[in-house]
């Protein structure tokens, strides 16, 4: 896991940090220089929401190698309540719970790690709403 | 721009090549390609192939390969787009054609993926490093998520998704330089080990070593070579949000329908034209999108497509007549280009026991990553 | 005023049973359970750990608080499994809340006591004016060897506690703590699991400290147990804090908001400061609650808080720790538990 490359994003990572364009409201994350739709440059600064739904989902079974021993773990594609889409794991749920249109809730855990000498990789994943 | 036509082509069998390297299998199916055609010179090369880096430690593949085909000297340059690769390349050997720079073109494709350490690494650098791979999502994941929205929105089946596979086995049999020669059944495909719900290995295009050539030259000159060229008529190229989430809605393809639109425009030609295709089948689900997004059905309807027969051999619309990335492989960079051989020897009538009857237009599509790249090409008898 | 502004705690939803654990080595769950009041506990699932605890816990705390992030001027975490040996829990969790960077941030440790400790330093903080908010936090995701019995204890979870000087819920009496060297629990570097001198750990340990702690901070407030609503003491097993109310003169009613540990088990740094929460969940606004940690090698912190109007106010904005303990739950089997706790080698 390259440090800088996963530090860079921290701000995302752990607060979901996004831009807003200033003109039109699109929701950029991460954040942009340049608006895909009416091509401002000047944005600002929002936080996402912690909550929201879930578009699309699937479970993983072959995992990536830094995820072996968490498989079979569920993915989704969640919409943020006020906008922002991201694709995060579901966590604390087995797969049967999850389906599309589930509520759920974005928490703070860790992602990965590269065996045990590595650095650990904090972000953000989703719990089923209760 | 020149009319370019295609005069020769080239393709290993595609499969696990333990004794050949990358620059073996690339130089066998570009002399075979350069003997096709009957050229006795190349001015030009590109090469397509998504990672020679981190599948075999190497880069530079433009130089090397013109190095090891015996033509070192000529302009050579590695093309990428990921998956999309190989039909990038032959975009790029179009177009240097087309603009009269160069006359005879060599384009390649070729990948060596079972020399790598971590082929699942490799290929995830086509999707959102930081913001998809980073959380533990696989190609078969992405492609997952788009089957079961797709599911959900127009009530497409498990067993019509299994048919595609079924198909373009039944394809593969009759194609000798397919890697699965063997046909299979829908419950082969059920019963097969889930890789990502709902997608299941027979789901899933296998790791493949290939490579395959087409030889290009204006329109005007390949009569020299050979009395059945056959003519690109079109070339379209589009590109859409790199990460899965970004699109506006996951069960469309628009990089799909745009580069085809594009194809189309160039080649003044509709979808009911088309005699036959090759498109990316990298996982079932895209093969079901794809027909639609190509204008060979309307949207939602991809699955009773297939399960009509009409996309199968004898059908309206023969797709993947090769056995497709399913059951032909999907050496990754070679694929673009091996999807230019198969219509190129469909439309020359040597198919043999897979030709398609009357084949006149026939059109090739290759897709990168999650569908961020799409490229399409129009094919005519010329 | 100078006291608790915000309190939360974040337990992780798996749980595994003291049947199950005792089933596994052949031990008789009925002698566990009644020898030792432990019932279920919790255990972190493979993407948790002291450092997404303590996150969870803190943004409770800041529900509660009410205040912007950006004020808080120290950040202490106490845990004894912090997941990094050099490299602070205390960094990771500032910057996922939004301190950074005007802050101070220190990483404790104390076996059990590590995170009383952080409430002692963040709100001496306080005291002194250094800083207008202080965070403290106790988190643990502790270790038990397989076969022990800490095995029926060690759990994970933590409780976080924002201290400043307005929009109190919990004000804060008195303070004491009471620390010798008593090598009574231990673990080494580069060892897995720690040791511990058995019966040692009961009454030169554990009682000797929370008794002399809990003594002296009563005298020093000029407070009786009677005069006392609400006690809460470390909770290694259900027993012990038991026996500690009654040598201090406290009945069994008064510590029962905080005697959490039988279906929680014993959070070590999150242990007290749970209990604390568990009290501040449902006291009134008036009552004393006393608090007297323990930590191994070994010492007590302990404070008095009385509990203010404002409680009222701010409890029902973030979960309970009766929610946490009674909310959805995944009980786990053996195996899967050894494989949480990353007990099988690789």
């Amino acid at each position: 896991m390259s440090v800088p490359k996963y530090w860079r994003e921290i701000p995302q990572r752990y607060r979901l940090e996004a831009g807003k364009c200033k003109k039109c409201g699109y929701i950029a994350f991460p954040p942009r220089h340049i608006c895909p739709e009416c091509k401002s440059e000047e944005f600002e600064t929002i936080r996402l929401s912690d909550k929201g739904k879930i578009i699309s989902y699937t479970i993983i079974r072959v995992p990536p190698k830094n995820f072996s021993f968490q498989a079979p773990y569920p993915v989704a594609i969640i919409e943020l309540d006020g906008g922002g889409r991201i694709t995060a794991q579901i966590t604390d749920a087995s797969p049967e719970e999850v389906e599309i249109g589930a509520r759920v809730r974005i928490v703070l855990r860790k992602i990965q790690e590269e065996g045990k000498d590595g650095i650990i990789c904090y972000g953000y994943k989703a719990v089923l709403e209760e | 721009m020149r009319e370019v036509a295609i005069i020769g082509a080239g393709i290993t069998k595609f499969g696990e090549h333990w004794k050949k390297s990358l620059r073996e299998i690339f130089v066998e199916s570009a002399l075979m390609a350069i003997k096709d055609a009957g050229v006795d010179h190349i001015d030009s090369m590109y090469v397509g192939c998504m990672s020679g880096g981190l599948f075999v430690a190497q880069e530079h593949l433009g130089a090397f390969l013109a190095d090891y085909l015996g033509q070192s000297s000529i302009p050579a340059v590695r093309v990428e787009s990921a998956c999309a690769s190989g039909g990038s390349a032959l975009r790029m050997g179009f177009i240097e054609v087309a603009s009269g720079l160069s006359d005879i073109v060599l384009v390649g494709g070729v990948e060596k993926m079972t020399d790598a350490e971590d082929v699942t690494f490799a290929l995830a650098t086509a999707a959102e490093q930081e913001y998809e791979v980073f959380h533990g999502i696989t190609f078969p994941g992405l492609y997952a998520l788009i089957a079961n929205a797709y599911m959900k929105k127009y009530g497409l089946t498990r067993e019509q998704l299994a048919m595609v596979a079924v198909k373009n086995h039944k394809h593969g049999s009759l194609n000798p330089y397919a890697q699965f020669q063997s046909e299979i059944t829908i419950e082969t495909v059920l019963n097969s080990t889930l890789v990502a719900d709902p997608l299941r290995l027979m789901d899933c295009s296998p790791v493949t070593d290939g490579a395959a050539c087409v030889i290009l030259c204006p329109l005007e000159l390949a009569k020299k070579y050979t009395d059945t060229p056959v003519k690109i008529i079109g070339s379209g190229m589009a590109t859409d949000t790199i990460a899965l989430h970004s699109r506006k809605d996951i069960t469309s393809l628009k990089a799909v329908s745009l580069s085809a639109e594009r194809a189309y425009k160039m080649a003044g030609i509709k979808p009911e034209d088309i005699d036959l295709a090759e498109v990316h089948d990298c996982f079932t689900i895209a093969e079901i999108i794809i027909t639609e997004e190509l204008g060979f059905v309307e949207k939602g309807k991809g699955g009773i497509l297939v399960e009509k027969g009409e996309t199968s051999l004898g059908g309206r619309i023969p797709v993947n007549t090769s056995g497709g990335l399913k059951a032909k492989g999907h050496p990754v960079g070679a694929t673009g280009v091996a999807q230019a051989v198969e219509i190129f020897y469909q439309l020359q009538g040597r198919a043999d026991k897979r030709q398609v009857k009357n084949a006149s237009i026939g059109l090739t599509q290759n897709m990168g990553g999650s569908g961020a790249s799409s490229v399409v090409h129009i094919m005519e008898v010329a | 005023m100078i006291g608790i502004c915000g309190y939360g705690s974040y337990l992780p939803r798996f749980r595994i049973k003291a049947d199950t654990i005792a089933k596994q080595w052949g031990m008789d769950p009925e002698s566990i359970k009644k020898g030792l009041l432990l019932y279920e506990k919790t255990v972190p699932n493979l993407d948790e750990d002291t450092i997404t605890i303590a996150v969870e816990s803190a943004k409770n705390a800041l529900k509660r608080a009410g205040i912007n992030p950006s004020e808080i001027g120290s950040v202490y975490v106490g845990s004894e499994s912090h997941p990094y040996v050099v490299k602070p829990t205390g960094t990771v969790v500032a910057e996922a809340l939004g301190i950074t960077p005007d802050v101070h941030i220190a990483d404790f440790e104390f076996a059990c006591k590590a995170g009383t400790e952080a409430m002692f330093v963040a709100y001496s903080q306080v005291k002194a004016g250094v800083c207008k908010y202080a965070l403290a936090i106790g988190a643990d995701t502790s270790q038990g060897a397989p076969g022990d019995p800490l095995e029926y204890s060690a759990s994970a979870g933590g409780s976080a506690f924002i201290f400043g000087l307005d929009k109190i819920v919990a004000e804060v009496i008195e303070t004491y703590s009471f620390s010798t060297d008593t090598p009574d629990f231990w673990r080494r570097e580069h060892e897995f699991y720690p040791k511990h001198g058995g019966r040692f750990t009961g009454e030169q340990a554990y009682f000797r400290h929370i008794i002399s702690a809990g003594k002296e901070i009563m005298k020093r407030a000029g407070l009786t147990a009677k005069d006392i609503d609400y006690a809460v003491f470390h909770m290694p097993n259900g027993k012990f804090p038991q026996q500690a109310a009654k040598s201090l003169g406290f009945d069994l009613k008064q510590i029962e908001p905080g005697w959490i540990v039988p279906w929680m088990g014993n959070t070590y740094s999150g242990s007290s400061p749970t209990g604390l929460s568990a009290t501040l969940d449902i006291a009134k606004p008036g009552q004393k609650i006393m608090l007297v940690s323990f930590g191994s090698g070994a010492g007590s912190d302990a404070f008095i808080f009385r509990v203010t109007e404002r409680i009222e106010e701010v409890r029902d904005l973030a979960p309970k720790v009766r929610d946490m303990l009674d909310g959805k739950k995944i009980y786990v089997d053996y195996g899967t538990y050894a494989k949480l706790r990353g007990k099988i080698i690789v």
